[in-house]
């Protein structure tokens, strides 16, 4: 066992969030190594742009949907389990379901005609993307809190919006943070394809690699696009542990 | 007082759903221990849920003190009733200690005040307020769950105590010490209790008044005494249970209210608050035929005499004495 005073060095996510940045800003300098490694290629590492860039605006594009998504899928979901809203919930699942039906090549292509390129169209496809699995696990996680224990809170004198903050809401949360767990992993690597209706991402690497037949680039691309979502993952892991009620 | 008048209830809308509650009209006076009993579907939860509108009547009226509880702010009527559900219902996401606290924090009270009595509630039932308190639900038995349940349902110190089958889950030793500190709480604080049990012996213990309920209908309403006594009719009496009524009966009266004044013999003792049944089993174990009565101080009160339990004359109105209360 390492002792308490380098208990940071067991820590893994910090290990991952150093290795992402020695990517993003060791790629630059690894000229002679891609060079080995594709020696048939002119230019083996991608500079178009400089990848703290593209890893930048990859997050950004992803935690704007993202923060969309959470937004319109939690409310939704938690509007759909009150009584007032109840008579919609099959009608939300079904739609939110379709939506993910479609691939997502497929939601982009759409949104194109609708809003023209750049990084609305991606915005608008990610967020709509990422919707379902934010409503499923809202709705999952309400519906998941025990018969009696609502019984109780109403029996006491809680008021509806006292049940759901208090009461409902902790103990949905950790099946709602699955949820948007799910959501921002599948968009993180959804964004890399949005670079082809023309927003700068961390997939523009690859869009580019694949058209030039530059693989290097390609292998650039996808390792740090690999990576963040590796950081993310074991961020969300960890802060489901801090969720989690039933320690 | 709480007024049912004619009271009818169906869940549910098909033509063929019975009735959870059948024309029930009931009165249920300030300060009383009610017992509801009765087989499992007979209507007994419906009609403690319909008390703070858990449920409400399809026909008929329930009152509170006089006034129609439709017309009450809901969230004051529950506030002022401490509730306790049949599956206990703790919240698992917090501490025993903030389960109890839960009511008291609505109410507006500081936080001293609730821990103070948060401590007095859980030291009340015998859980060590330091090692429970900051314990989660789900690290208690279910017995200590129950327990927490129903000291979550007092904190607030409510007028009215609803209490569905509060001690269904409990072994019999703490299911006894329990119902005795639920009576004392009763006798101390003079507070409206309404608990369901299917429990015969829990009604007889407890009730001031029992109401025996059969497919949504009361069948019988009245003390344990005009219970065993007078039937209502063949249910009644089946329900209590024909072979034990003498027994059960025994057990309503204290030892001391037949103990004649007389020096101490050398007989086996009994505490004078003890009930005639334990004077029974005790009379048999030793195989005597009287027992020396001691007070709750310990001192000498009386000789009680097998003689005077056999021959007593009973015609339904018992002499009663005011402590039922049993002690191992
Ligand atoms: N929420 C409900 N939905 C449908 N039927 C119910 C519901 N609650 C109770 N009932 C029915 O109403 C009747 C009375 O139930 P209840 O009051 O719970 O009885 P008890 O508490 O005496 O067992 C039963 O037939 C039961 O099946
Ligand atoms: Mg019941």
């Amino acid at each position: 066992m390492l002792k308490p005073r380098y208990a940071w060095l067991g820590d893994k996510l910090l290990w991952a969030v150093l290795l992402l940045a020695a990517l993003v800003f060791g790629l630059p300098h690894s000229e002679a190594l891609f060079a080995s490694l594709f020696p048939q290629l002119e230019r083996p590492v991608y500079r178009q742009e400089p990848f703290t860039q593209l890893l930048w605006q990859h997050v950004l594009l992803v935690g704007a949907s993202g923060a969309a998504a959470v937004l319109v899928g939690t409310l939704a979901g938690i509007w759909v389990t009150r009584p007032a809203g109840r008579a919609f919930r099959p009608v939300l699942e079904t739609l939110v379901s379709m939506g993910q039906t479609l691939p997502p090549v497929a939601v982009l292509a759409l949104a194109v005609p609708a809003v023209g390129f750049g990084e609305l169209p991606a915005l608008i496809a990610l967020a709509l993307y990422g919707l379902l699995p934010v409503v499923q696990g809202t709705i999952t996680g309400l519906q998941a809190v025990a018969a009696p224990v609502l019984q109780a809170a109403n029996g006491m004198g809680l008021s509806p919006w006292q049940r759901l903050r208090q009461v409902e809401g902790p103990l949905a949360m950790p099946v709602w943070l699955s949820g948007v767990r799910t959501s921002v992993i599948i968009n993180i690597g959804t964004a890399a394809i949005a670079s082809t209706v023309g927003a700068k991402t961390l997939g523009s690497p690859i869009i580019v690699g694949l058209s030039g037949f530059n693989t290097a680039y390609v292998l650039q691309g996808a390792v740090v696009v690999g990576m963040l979502a590796v950081v993310v993952d074991m961020g969300f892991e960890r802060l489901a542990r801090r969720v989690d009620w039933a320690h | 007082m709480i007024e049912f008048a004619n009271v009818s209830k169906t869940y549910g809308h098909t033509a063929d759903a019975p009735k959870a509650l059948d024309d029930v009209s009931l009165r249920i006076g300030s300060g009383e221990l009610v017992v509801l009993i009765g087989g499992s579907g007979s209507g007994k939860s419906t009609l403690l849920k319909m008390i703070n509108r858990m449920e409400q009547p399809d026909t008929g009226t329930v009152a509170l003190d006089g006034q129609d509880m439709v017309h009450m702010p809901l969230r004051e009527l529950r506030l002022r009733m401490g509730y306790v559900i049949q599956s206990v219902g703790l919240f698992p996401h917090w501490t025993v200690a903030r389960n109890i606290g839960v009511v008291p924090t609505m109410l507006g009270w500081k936080p001293e005040r609730i821990a103070a009595r948060v401590t007095e509630l859980l030291s009340l039932f015998d859980l060590d307020p330091t090692t429970y308190g900051p314990r989660y639900p789900h690290q208690l038995s279910g017995g200590q769950q129950q327990r927490v349940g129903v000291a979550r349902a007092l904190a607030g110190d409510p007028e009215v105590l609803l209490m569905d089958e509060p001690f269904g889950a409990l072994d019999p030793l703490i299911r006894t010490a329990l119902q005795d500190e639920v009576k004392r709480i009763h006798q101390a604080s003079g507070k409206t209790i309404v608990m369901v049990t299917h429990d015969i012996d829990e009604a007889l213990r407890l009730g001031t008044q029992i109401v025996l309920l059969e497919q949504g209908r009361i069948v019988q309403v009245g003390s344990p005494l005009a219970l065993l006594s007078q039937p209502a009719n063949k249910q009644v009496a089946d329900f209590i249970g024909r072979s034990d009524v003498g027994i059960k009966l025994l057990s309503l009266q204290s030892a001391g209210s037949l103990a004649r004044v007389e020096a101490p013999q050398s007989t086996p003792f009994l505490p004078a608050s003890a009930s005639l049944r334990e004077a029974v089993s005790t009379l048999a174990l030793h195989g005597c035929q009287s027992l020396n009565l001691l007070d709750d101080t310990g001192a000498h009160a009386g000789v009680l005499h097998a003689t005077d339990l056999f021959n007593r004359r009973h015609t339904g109105s018992l002499p009663l004495s005011d402590d039922q209360g049993q002690h191992a």
